[in-house]
């Protein structure tokens, strides 16, 4: 290629960088390309530089260093992250647990309800986050909803059960319930009964057909659900704040008040690297063993 | 009967199957023996999916009583049977290579690694199939290679009966006639009972020992092919193999009938005693035509007005003035005749050709 180019038939690099513009695919792309770069990329990058600027500035052109790199372990930060792997994963989990059983029912058993089902589980969507969980902060609350009712009707009182680790996961997997039932609803009902029937008539139990077929073949759903999930709740804020009150702080929270409160944008941007970078990183990784065009073409 | 070794393996008894006010299956009575190539036909609806469903453990009967080796089974779920079916889709698992398709049974049962391997090694000698299929993908198998492996995987945990949801209707012509002659040879090779639905009598005819034949629910004839293709109980059952000409005839006199549609009357080579009203069915390959007529005792007049090239045979359709449904009739490629369209022709048919039945 390099000899071809240098011959003296070949054309000069501009005339050939011009051709490649004018193709109809570099063309089409181009908006996308540039709304992408401005919108996308270019806060990121932004984001990037800050992380390696000295600690309280608000220039983007000093010296670069590494220092809030090191004050993320020396300053504890990494505390924070460890409340909020360890809160998605818990969060995770149990959606998981509790979102498989509705999923199969979605996919398999509901038949015209399915669609009921799917309403009633968006409609909360409609309303602000942030409402929903004061919602649950009254209902929790000593002397809220759920204790008053309880001592109005039993006369029993218990204590309050907001502003803890619990409440948190709650409002957590409350919050995110959504982002696993629809993508486990997809994978389950991307698995055929007539491959769960052989299955039986080859003499595998309810288990059985559970570990070697559904799930195998309901995968791709399972690992987006999950996927969706762990990286929503790892940037979550409103949980841990109005559910958890000062119990725990978690990483979106540290994040926010070095933007704000301590006005030391180095440092959230450091954090905000690390987030990133963690959670593509791990998003590369699963999505290298999901075939998605499967996924969409089948459905 | 040939194939057929000793007593019922499976017995059916008044058999009903409802789904709501459905009745699937309407009371079927049925004993398969061991060894033997069973085949349930009938078309689309007529209830012998929702048969084999129960054979298998799929479904359970609404009422009656499915016996195996006399023990009764009604209850039993599929995978406590020693029973396996190969499935219409095939239902192979997509996330599996072939190898470990066709050990899946042996896998669930807990037989060790190096067991399965010989196991499938073996299946893929029987089936055909090379040896180094084990680690292929299945959906990089042809039609042929999956239905090959659905029946290794089905052959896998030695089932004592195989049951066969037509497996061969979605493939193409040439490689459903190999797969027929294949799937006889396999059953004759492992000596095991086999029970193949189909909505095609003909694949019924080249592979199966006996044949049952189902109409809305119900079982109208069961017997060799030979039977059922010389001797059909009624007229679904005659018309079910192919084109026939049916007339509905009453009893003339000891040895005659009469066509109700134009009073023609045509001598039967039976007993018309207790016989007063049926169809006489004539198949076209046994109906003459020409000089081909000449000296048949029944013979009639009509006007040729279409010919078909059937390939090694031609067939003819005849009107008769009278008979509103036209006549068909066949030749021999060799067999002398020569008319157009419009001509004036005979036909003619010998009485013992003619097959009577009452319904």
């Amino acid at each position: 290629m390099a000899e071809a180019m240098a011959g003296p038939t070949s054309p000069p690099w501009h005339a050939k960088a011009g051709a490649w513009l004018r193709q109809p695919g570099v063309l089409a792309a181009l908006p996308t390309t540039l709304f992408l770069s401005i919108g996308f990329a270019g806060p990121l990058v932004i984001v990037l530089v800050y992380s390696f600027m000295p600690p309280r500035t608000f220039s983007m052109f000093q010296a670069p260093t590494l220092v809030n790199f090191v004050s993320v372990v020396t300053d504890s930060y990494y505390i924070s992250f460890f409340w909020s792997l360890g809160l998605s994963t818990v969060t995770v989990v149990l959606l998981l647990l509790v979102c498989y059983p509705i999923a199969y029912g979605m996919a398999k058993l509901f038949g015209r309800w399915a669609n009921l089902v799917t309403v009633l589980v968006a409609l909360p969507l409609l309303i602000s986050e942030n409402i929903r969980l004061f919602g649950w902060v009254l209902f929790l609350l000593k002397n809220g909803i759920l204790d008053g009712s309880l001592q109005a009707l039993f006369g029993l009182t218990i204590p309050s059960l907001v502003y803890s680790v619990p409440a948190i996961v709650l409002g957590l997997t409350y919050v995110y319930l959504p982002f696993m039932l629809f993508p486990l609803v997809i994978g389950l009902s991307m698995v055929p009964q007539s491959l769960k029937e052989a299955a039986a008539d080859l003499g595998a139990t309810r288990l059985q057909i559970f570990r070697e077929v559904e799930m195998p073949l309901a995968m791709p759903g399972i690992l987006i659900g999950a996927m969706l999930t762990f990286i929503l709740t790892l940037g979550s804020l409103a949980e841990s704040k109005i559910l958890g009150g000062q119990a725990v702080v978690m990483i979106a929270d540290d994040i926010e008040s070095a933007f704000t409160y301590a006005q030391n944008w180095p440092k959230g941007a450091v954090l905000s690297v690390l987030l990133i970078v963690f959670s593509g990183v791990l998003v590369f990784f699963l999505f290298r063993r999901i075939d998605l065009d499967r996924i969409i073409g089948r459905r | 009967m040939s194939g057929v070794a000793s007593g019922p393996i499976l017995q059916l008894r008044q058999i009903v199957k409802k789904f709501g006010d459905f009745t699937a299956v309407a009371g079927v009575d049925l004993d398969i023996y061991e060894g033997e190539f069973f085949t349930l036909v009938g078309p689309s609806g007529s209830g012998k999916t929702t048969m084999i469903r129960m054979l298998v453990g799929m479904e359970r009967p609404t009422s009656g009583d499915i016996y195996l080796h006399g023990q009764r089974i009604n209850e039993v779920p599929a995978n406590k049977r020693p029973t396996c079916m190969v499935f219409q889709s095939l239902a192979l698992f997509p996330h599996k290579s072939v190898g470990e398709n066709i050990e899946f049974p042996l896998k669930i049962a807990g037989v060790d690694p190096a067991k399965r391997r010989l196991r499938v090694e073996e299946l893929l000698t029987l089936l055909r199939l090379p040896l180094s299929a084990y680690g292929k993908a299945v959906q990089q198998c042809s039609g042929g290679e999956q239905q090959r492996v659905a029946l290794a995987r089905a052959l896998a945990f030695d089932p004592e009966i195989l049951f066969f949801d037509e497996p061969l209707s979605a493939l193409d012509f040439r490689l459903r006639k190999t797969l027929e002659k294949e799937l006889k040879d396999i059953h004759r090779e492992t000596g095991k009972t086999f029970v193949f639905i189909t909505h095609s009598l003909e694949e019924a005819m080249v592979m199966s020992d006996r044949i049952g034949i189902m109409k809305e629910g119900r079982i109208v004839q069961v017997g060799s092919p030979g039977e059922i293709y010389n001797e059909p109980s009624n007229k679904f059952v005659a018309q079910f193999m192919g084109e026939v000409n049916t007339l509905e005839v009453e009893t003339a006199d000891a040895a005659t009938v009469r066509n109700l549609a134009d009073g023609r009357t045509y001598r039967v080579d039976r007993n018309l005693d207790g016989f007063e009203r049926g169809f006489l069915i004539i198949r076209p390959e046994v109906v003459k035509i020409g000089e081909l007529a000449r000296g048949l005792a029944n013979r009639i007049e009509g006007t040729l007005f279409n010919d078909y090239s059937l390939g090694s045979r031609i067939q003819y359709q005849v009107r008769v003035e009278g008979d509103g449904v036209p006549w068909l009739v066949e030749r021999l490629q060799d067999e002398p005749f020569e008319a157009e369209p419009g001509a004036s022709v005979v036909i003619g048919w010998r009485p013992e050709d003619g097959i009577l039945v009452r319904d």
